[in-house]
């Protein structure tokens, strides 16, 4: 379930895709100049103040309108579905996509986001659409049939991330909610990475996209910033090249040659690669590896490792768990 | 006197290609240790560098050869059996076949295991292959395009067409498996194994040895049906028999490789060029050519970018398209 990305860097479009979207979910707040100088001046205001419609936001797709709050909103992206039911917005929500699969009870379709039918997703009568990429002339179809739509693409900053949540929220009128929920996520991240304590800094890890090839995330994407709070070295960070956005694909010669002493596995569930640590220990001339070699093969949960949502504390405490553990280790 | 030189020098290209591909590669083995390993002597090699040299190195590079020689023998195979210079080893439905079965795997299988994606990805060739087969004979009976030969390649590429169909709709149903399959469609020799290499190995020996052994065959059979026929050959039963053993030799290398282009249909072209058309000489030669073609492409295609890594497909065509229009230069005899 980390489609978006990996699929776009497999087709090597990612450079493209991850460049020109990143920065966008990371200015939220800056809401458009145009027009209504007073609906700006209201989303950008207090998260504690009461939502004020019409309002209009920066999303991924430039300006966007929303005329009242919305009490239709269909979800194409399983970070977004995350994001509306956590701050609270659950009960607006009438469709998500067939990606979309936490919470367990959203109205789970078999609409896609990454192959978008506008007809399928007009039949909802949606007030609001929320996907994670324009797809398949989503935003220009919709706009056609008066529906705002919102893009709130793959952040590659913790900030954007925040910021992707405080916006759904504010658009949903739930800002104070997703303030909240923001905030008590800062506070689990930075209480995990305390914890953590300092022994594992410098310690090396490999992140596992996918097997047979071996694509890897490097530094400067988003988990490789999630990891990076941890001080770790990622040996993915030597292979970077422009053409892969961040995901290069890797040689096994050289994954087990670079001995990285901690291997995060994003594809180890079963629909999803079933790469599981036991898996990885009888792949050929992996025994040596020290991560290996010290059982620090962790199995993560996929959808959490692939999404930028509300669960990203989750993520955290899970690498948290890992980097632990792997400090007690004798050096290697 | 041409064609045993050129055997001979094709021989030569594969070993000096594997050994090439020994001693490169990202975890920057010292040559000496590795060449002091290799000949299992006393070497500097730690325990890990000896695991990347003997169980990821060394099989990938044998595999890259098998695979490549397979892939080009029957293309050669094909070639001689339709007597058309266009026809490639994926042809009939095999590619396709081989794509359904693994996109099926991957889907609804989940991918998981080793052994998951390559048997349906057989399965689906062989099943390809047969389908087409079956459709061309048939439609032969009652056909105006002459000979079976057309019908039968129109019948691969309706029956292509139509997998390739299902494998879209199936990939399109299921979205976030979509970067698997392009993966495997790309063709990869990343997670070879000695595992890999004795799996295929029967089905490598038998096919290799059948076409071979049909080489004179193909050479009557290029004259067309009703001369072969003249001369005494079985026009219908070699077609089935060739046709059969180049479907097992291809299925066996998609199985653990994914979809490779280009060496099936280049590389025999390549072998005629140097030693005439004649199938005696091409068939061996394309397996040789084949073998030590793949494994150099796949030697770029993991230190080029080290340590990143390309698509082999990329490096076949990106570094055999300009190759094989130099070769291709002033050949009069292209074709059968």
């Amino acid at each position: 379930m980390r489609i978006p990305l990996r699929s776009a860097a497999t087709l090597g479009m990612a450079a493209t895709c991850a460049a020109a979207l990143a920065g966008c979910a990371a200015t939220t707040s800056d809401t458009t100049s145009t027009a209504s100088r007073s609906t700006a001046a209201t989303a950008s205001s207090t998260p504690s103040a009461a939502a004020t419609f019409p309002m209009t936001v920066k999303a991924g797709n430039g300006a966007v309108t929303i005329k009242a709050e919305p009490t239709r909103i269909v979800s194409l992206s399983p970070t977004a579905t995350e994001d509306l039911y956590q701050v609270g917005a659950g009960s607006q929500v009438v469709a998500v996509d067939s990606d979309s699969n936490y919470p367990a009870d959203a109205p789970k379709t078999s609409l896609s986001g990454l192959t978008p039918n506008i007809e399928a997703i007009a039949k909802y009568n949606p007030s609001l659409v929320i996907a994670s990429q324009n797809s398949g002339g989503l935003v220009a179809g919709l706009t056609k049939l008066g529906i705002p739509v919102l893009i709130e693409p793959a952040v590659t900053t913790l900030g954007g991330a925040y910021a992707q949540i405080e916006q759904v929220g504010q658009v949903t009128g739930h800002a104070a909610q997703a303030a909240s929920l923001t905030a008590s996520m800062k506070r689990q991240i930075l209480a995990s990475v305390a914890k953590a304590g300092d022994d594992h800094r410098g310690l090396s890890y490999y992140w596992e996209l996918s097997a047979n090839p071996y694509y890897s995330v490097t530094s400067a994407t988003f988990v490789g910033q999630v990891v990076a709070l941890f001080g770790l070295t990622n040996i993915a960070d030597k292979a970077d090249k422009p053409a892969d956005g961040g995901y290069p694909e890797l040689t096994q010669e050289y994954i087990v040659t670079a001995k990285p002493q901690v291997i995060f596995l994003a594809d180890n569930e079963a629909t999803d690669g079933g790469q599981t640590p036991a898996i990885v220990a009888k792949r050929p001339g992996w025994s040596g590896i020290p991560a290996v070699q010290g059982h620090e093969v962790i199995g993560l949960n996929d959808d959490v490792a692939s999404r930028w949502g509300p669960r990203l504390p989750q993520l955290v405490a899970e690498i948290a768990r890992a980097v632990e553990q792997a400090a007690q280790q004798p050096a290697s | 006197m041409r064609r045993r030189i050129a055997l001979v020098a094709a021989a030569v290209f594969l070993i000096v290609a594997v050994l090439v591909a020994a001693f490169v590669g990202a975890a920057d083995l010292n040559p000496l240790a590795t060449a002091a390993a290799l000949l299992h002597l006393p070497s500097s090699l730690d325990p890990l560098d000896r695991a990347v040299l003997f169980q990821i190195r060394l099989p990938r590079v044998v595999l890259g050869a098998l695979v490549g020689g397979l892939l080009a023998l029957a293309g050669a195979g094909y070639q001689g059996v339709f007597r058309n210079p266009l026809v490639d080893s994926g042809m009939l439905g095999a590619s396709a076949g081989a794509g359904l079965g693994a996109t099926l795997a991957i889907v609804y299988l989940g991918g998981t295991g080793p052994g998951t994606v390559p048997v349906a990805a057989f399965v689906g060739s062989l099943a390809g292959v047969a389908a087409a087969y079956a459709t061309g004979t048939a439609a032969s009976r009652h056909t105006v395009l002459g000979d079976g030969v057309a019908t039968l390649l129109l019948a691969g590429i309706a029956v292509g067409s139509f997998l390739t169909a299902v494998q879209t709709f199936v990939l399109q149903r299921s979205a976030s498996d979509i970067a698997a399959v392009y993966n495997w469609l790309l063709g990869s020799l990343s997670a070879a194994s000695w595992q890999q290499v004795t799996t295929i190995l029967p089905y490598a020996a038998v096919s290799s040895i059948a076409i071979l052994l049909h080489g004179r065959h193909l050479d009557v059979l290029s004259v067309g049906d009703e001369e072969a026929r003249t001369l005494g050959l079985r026009p219908g039963v070699t077609r089935a028999v060739v046709v059969a053993a180049s479907a097992l030799a291809a299925a066996s290398a998609v199985a653990v490789s994914g979809l490779i282009g280009f060496v099936g249909i280049v590389i025999p072209h390549v072998a005629r060029r140097l030693a005439g058309p004649s199938y005696t000489s091409v068939l061996p030669l394309s397996m040789l050519l084949g073998a030590g073609f793949l494994v150099l492409a796949d030697t770029l295609a993991r230190t080029v970018l080290s340590p990143a890594e390309l698509p082999i497909g990329v490096v076949t065509a990106l570094v055999g398209a300009p190759a094989f229009v130099w070769v291709l230069r002033g050949t009069s005899h292209v074709g059968t």
